[in-house]
């Protein structure tokens, strides 16, 4: 039985853990020997967990076996992406400048987890600070795509996406600020969302772009996300960005029909120019099933899409610039060992521990802000995301749910735009204008191109995962692409 | 000072708000001498951490708007990020509220030699205080060998309020952190301790010729911690200006320090970097949007203002103008004055008291009433006592030492020592029989018709009673006697 | 806009960001790229639209002035790069 126990999924698991089929302490086990073989070629983990993660699965077996009922996390295993505060175990950003840093708290999401009986196996590798869409900009080494170990696992949340799609992870947290939770999910072929601005506590979450950083679930199909959504959604009175309406139990919406969703609408300025065809005419193929669930399809202009690269690149690189400024060697992380003075401190710690995108992002976000281009770059950036916020408005009051690609392509080589930093940015254009806008939007496997899966993605207006979340399992129903699973 | 120059000053000053909790964070403001005992990781600017707005700091911005007349506090404020870097402040930004502020176009009234004047505020802002420094190997960061980096003081809550450059004096400026700091007092939401850095003062200092209409080049005072040590360096500073604009030389805009051993302003630094703060709106704070009731709610929260108390002093209980004034300049003391008067009619003998020998001790200790052993219950037992006639009022000055310095009441004091006043006329007749017999030149002299001899005896009979005697009492028997 | 070395060089001080001369080189060209691409912005007219810095508008999130103590204090010392005593000690500050 445990050999294949690192192939289920969250409610696959819960079933056995109900049943007594199986505990804690074998999961976990299990999941550990399946790390032990496959992630010398992933590579998805920084930190593993294992002495803390087999105490905790016997807490939860002892609390658990006399336990009427258990809770839908109660006993299984995730991992969180290393920009999440974990008190006590080390989270690094996948940068040199917090190699060692040991948070003094909690991540809220964390905490969630944990309070709902989830156990916490290790920390997973990102681009550095959450900067990056391949996961090449980790400062120790880069994640593989479990699919084809040549190609990226996209990013930033690569090794949450690798760690999923590769079994060594039932489910793992990520944070997506342009598209890095939607974007290795398509990569790697696993469940990805961003759920609406607000709706996850960021507390803890270490910031890159405060106004568009958001916490999510990756995990192996749509039901798991409904069910993690349950246990990570909520108010928090730590983050005044944090939303304050009751959350809705997610599984509802899991019919398998589209039910109250009539319409769904097509986003014209996906599927042009820059879309590779293979990528067009798998989405061409979902936009069949949505017609034969019964939907009628509509296709939606989004005019300000054109500009959300833009825009995304001054906001989130001048609001980066400043929250990174911290990392400046007086109260933790890495202090330069060149520091004879506090100036030169601040340079040689700053030089020596952020690598060149992150270097490259606060360069562009310091001008941005800087003393005569406020108005010309950030100002100008933050109408034209009231732009692209009053497009989506326009397109659900037509529409009920908006589709696109993911990503333009499918899964790039390792090396083949790490010296672009404008063509990797391209790769964010159908993820990007969702967290300009603050909406929630999810990505779902909807289809295979050279070995690689390619991610069909579901927007919808503000709160409204459950809509999202409708079509999604209804597609998933019918389609099955999410059972197709790497060989390693 | 010279004539031909007219002074422009406008002055900054930075309020520490008396909450109990940090502005973004649950650590309190209340924290003793050890270093980073007070902090978290939201103070100390934790990766992930995130900042949350104490309600009471917004109430209190809210009350000091209210009291220094602010015409615009309804609306929307927005609070940004400044950005520099420097080893006090943890995330290298400081939250503070930029182009829309809580508050703007204000007021108060100063009296500038007996007649009052109108100083405009330009605007009340909230911020976040930053941590403290110790430059370790010098007393100032030039020569040091390192320097120690604590964030106790690190998020505590700011207000700061800036003054339109409407202030054309030292004494004028001196006078209007003065009634600032009892409007603040009295408002209850800052200490108002220059000397404790719970207000603090910068100066923007420009001088220009009598009659133009373009202001000068200003310089910034910084870092003063009394308001002695402002108008005094403000003086200073307008004394170097006339100089050097007399010599020919220009004034450079620049930050100064007020050194008070040499009684002369110095540049802090010379080659000042050009400042490029880079505020943008704070993304992890939502906007702050005072509404009509929050302001009629801060209204009813707002006692009576050191201005009306004033009046009211001098008007209703007939107290001197300097008596009132002296009483109002400190909170405690009214509220002193004020519980005195619940069971105590006697307004003016109490006034007298407070502003007299209890100012005079607490003055010496350097200490406030609070922190003394007087209470009102007591100083007006005290007042009863010679009302009564029990002890004198040469006696009472001793008292109150006593009861300021410890838990007893008058009665008791009065009790131990003996010192009760003597109103017994059998008892003061027997002494008085003593001293005439002591004395026959003296009673020789007043029969003979010189009066003086009289005072002499009421002496030597207060002097055989140490004082005990009721002075009162002394006269009439002995006049009675010698006349007899 | 086209940045300089010289723009460079002054934003990096302002970023207090140590960087090499081919680091400068090389970010002079790149900014200069993204920047080219970022101009595409201003042939939107936008004087009549406001900005948006929340997407998910809020406003008046308060917290109750109540004071707790910190459990965690000695963590937060413990990362200090360098400490002495219960402060965060740091190099020589040159004026």
């Amino acid at each position: 039985m445990s050999d294949k126990l690192y192939t289920k999924t969250v409610h696959e698991l819960h079933q056995l853990m109900k049943t007594k089929k199986v505990s804690s302490v074998e999961l976990v086990t299990a999941i550990y020997e399946r790390i032990e073989q496959v992630d010398d070629k992933v590579k998805a983990y920084l930190t593993l967990t294992k002495a803390a993660a087999l105490i905790e699965a016997q807490k939860v077996d002892k609390r658990i076996a006399d336990a009427k009922e258990i809770g839908p996390l109660e006993g299984i295993p995730v991992a969180i992406k290393d920009n999440m505060c974990t008190e006590g175990v080390k989270t690094t950003c996948a940068s040199k400048i917090l190699a060692n840093y040991i948070p003094p708290y909690n991540a809220t999401a964390v905490t969630e987890l944990e309070d709902d009986g989830a156990i916490i196996l290790g920390k997973l590798n990102m681009d550095e600070f959450a900067m990056g869409s391949s996961c090449e900009n980790s400062a120790f080494f880069p994640t593989h795509n479990p699919w084809n170990l040549k190609t990226v696992p996209g990013g930033s949340s690569g090794g949450s996406a690798a760690a999923v799609a590769a079994d060594e992870a039932p489910f793992a947290l990520g944070s997506d600020t342009g598209g890095s939770i939607r974007q290795p999910a398509s990569f790697c072929g696993v469940v990805g969302m961003k759920p609406t601005y607000g709706r996850v506590s960021r507390y803890g979450l270490v910031a890159f772009a405060s106004s568009l950083d958001q916490i999510g679930p990756l995990a192996k199909d749509v039901t798991d996300t409904a069910i993690i959504m349950n246990v990570i959604c909520g108010y928090d009175p730590y983050d005044s960005t944090s939303i304050d309406k009751k959350v809705p139990d997610h599984t509802k919406a899991l019919t398998g029909k589209l039910d109250e969703i009539k319409t769904v609408g097509v986003v014209k300025e996906l599927l042009g120019k820059g879309i590779s065809p293979e990528v067009k005419k798998s989405i061409e193929e979902a936009i069949k099933v949505y017609e034969k669930l019964g939907a009628k399809i509509k296709m939606i202009s989004m005019p300000s899409f054109e500009y959300a690269l833009s825009c995304y690149y001054l906001v989130a690189t001048a609001e980066a610039s400043s929250n990174l400024a911290r990392y400046d060697g007086v109260k933790f992380g890495l202090r330069s060992a060149d520091s004879p003075d506090l100036l030169s401190m601040y340079y040689n710690t700053r030089r020596e521990g952020f690598g060149p995108e992150v270097k490259r992002r606060i360069m562009l976000g310091t001008y941005a802000l800087s003393s005569g281009y406020y108005d010309a770059y950030y100002l100008k950036a933050q109408k034209i995301r009231t732009l692209i916020k009053r497009d989506f408005e326009a397109a659900f009051k037509e529409v009920d749910v908006l589709i696109s690609p993911t990503t333009p392509t499918v899964a790039f080589n390792i090396g083949e735009k790490s010296d672009d930093p404008l063509s990797m940015y391209l790769s964010d254009i159908a993820t990007i204008p969702i967290n300009l806008a603050g909406i929630p939007a999810i990505s779902i496997p909807c289809g295979l191109a050279k070995g690689l899966p390619i991610g069909l993605q579901i927007m919808g207006n503000v709160l409204e995962e459950e809509k999202i979340i409708k079509a999604a399992y209804a597609f998933e129903q019918k389609t099955k692409w999410h059972k197709e699973r790497p060989k390693l | 000072m010279s004539k031909k120059y007219e002074i422009v000053i406008g002055l900054e000053i930075h309020a520490q708000l008396s909450t109990d909790s940090k502005i973004f964070c649950a650590c309190s403001t209340k924290f003793g001498n050890e270093p980073n005992s007070n902090i978290c990781p939201i103070c100390t600017g934790q990766p992930g951490v995130l900042p949350t707005l104490n309600k009471k700091v917004v109430e209190f911005a809210v009350k000091t708007s209210i009291a220094l007349n602010m015409k615009k506090i309804k609306g929307e404020s927005i609070f940004s990020r400044k950005q520099y870097f420097y080893p006090d402040l943890p995330k290298d930004f400081q939250v503070s509220q930029y182009d829309k502020p809580l508050a703007e176009h204000g007021e108060i009234e100063i009296e500038v030699d007996h007649s009052p004047k109108k100083i405009g505020i330009t605007r009340i802002h909230l911020e976040e205080d930053a941590g403290k420094l110790v430059h370790v190997g010098s007393d100032r960061i030039t020569g040091s060998d390192f320097s120690l980096v604590d964030f106790n003081r690190t998020g505590v809550p700011l207000m700061e309020i800036v003054s339109e450059p409407d202030i054309r004096s030292p004494e004028e400026a001196k006078l209007y952190v003065q009634e600032l700091a009892a409007i603040l007092s009295y408002l209850g939401v800052c200490d108002a301790k220059m000397e404790e850095g719970s207000l603090r003062c910068d100066a923007n200092i420009s001088i220009r010729p009598v009659g133009q209409k373009e202001f000068g080049t200003r310089t910034e005072l910084k870092n003063v911690n009394s308001t002695k040590a402002l108008k005094d360096g403000l003086t200073a500073e307008v004394e170097r200006q006339i100089e050097a604009l007399e010599s020919g030389e220009k004034i450079i805009q620049e930050t100064r320090h007020y050194d008070e051993k040499t009684g002369k302003t110095i540049a802090l630094r010379s080659k000042e970097e050009a400042h490029d703060y880079r505020y943008f709106p704070e993304p992890d704070l939502v906007p702050l949007v005072i509404s009509d009731a929050m302001i009629a709610e801060a209204r009813k929260d707002i006692g009576e203002l050191p201005q009306a108390k004033i009046k009211r002093y001098v008007e209703k209980l007939n107290l001197s103008a300097e008596a009132a004034d002296t009483i109002v300049a400190g909170k405690d003391l009214a509220e002193f004055f004020e519980k005195c008067l619940k069971s105590s009619d006697k307004a003016a003998e109490l006034s007298n008291w407070i502003i007299g020998s209890v100012t005079a001790y607490l003055n010496e200790k350097k200490i406030g009433i609070g922190q003394s052993k007087l209470t009102p219950k007591k100083l007006v037992a005290m007042l009863n006592l010679i009302e009564k006639g029990t002890i004198s009022k040469k006696i009472a000055k001793d008292v109150i030492v006593q009861l300021l310095e410890t838990e007893k009441s008058a009665e008791e004091i009065v009790k131990a020592s003996g010192t009760t006043q003597i109103s017994d006329e059998s008892e003061i007749e027997k002494i008085i029989d003593e001293v005439l017999a002591k004395n026959a030149k003296s009673v020789a002299d007043y029969k003979a018709g010189k009066i003086t001899a009289m005072g002499f005896l009421v002496g030597q009979t207060m002097k055989a009673t140490k004082g005990r005697a009721n002075p009162g009492l002394v006269n009439q028997l002995l006049q009675k006697k010698l006349s007899a | 806009m086209t940045i300089s070395k010289k723009d460079v060089e002054h934003v990096a001080k302002l970023a207090r960001l140590g960087l090499s001369e081919e680091e400068k080189e090389k970010l002079t060209q790149q900014l200069n790229d993204i920047l080219k691409y970022a101009e595409q912005i201003n042939q939107l007219d936008t004087d009549k639209v406001p900005p948006t810095s929340h997407s998910i508008p809020m406003q008046n999130v308060f917290r109750e002035d109540e004071a707790k103590p910190c459990r965690n204090t000695a963590d937060i010392l413990a990362n200090g790069p360098q400490t002495q005593e219960t402060t965060f000690r740091v190099p020589k500050m040159l004026e």
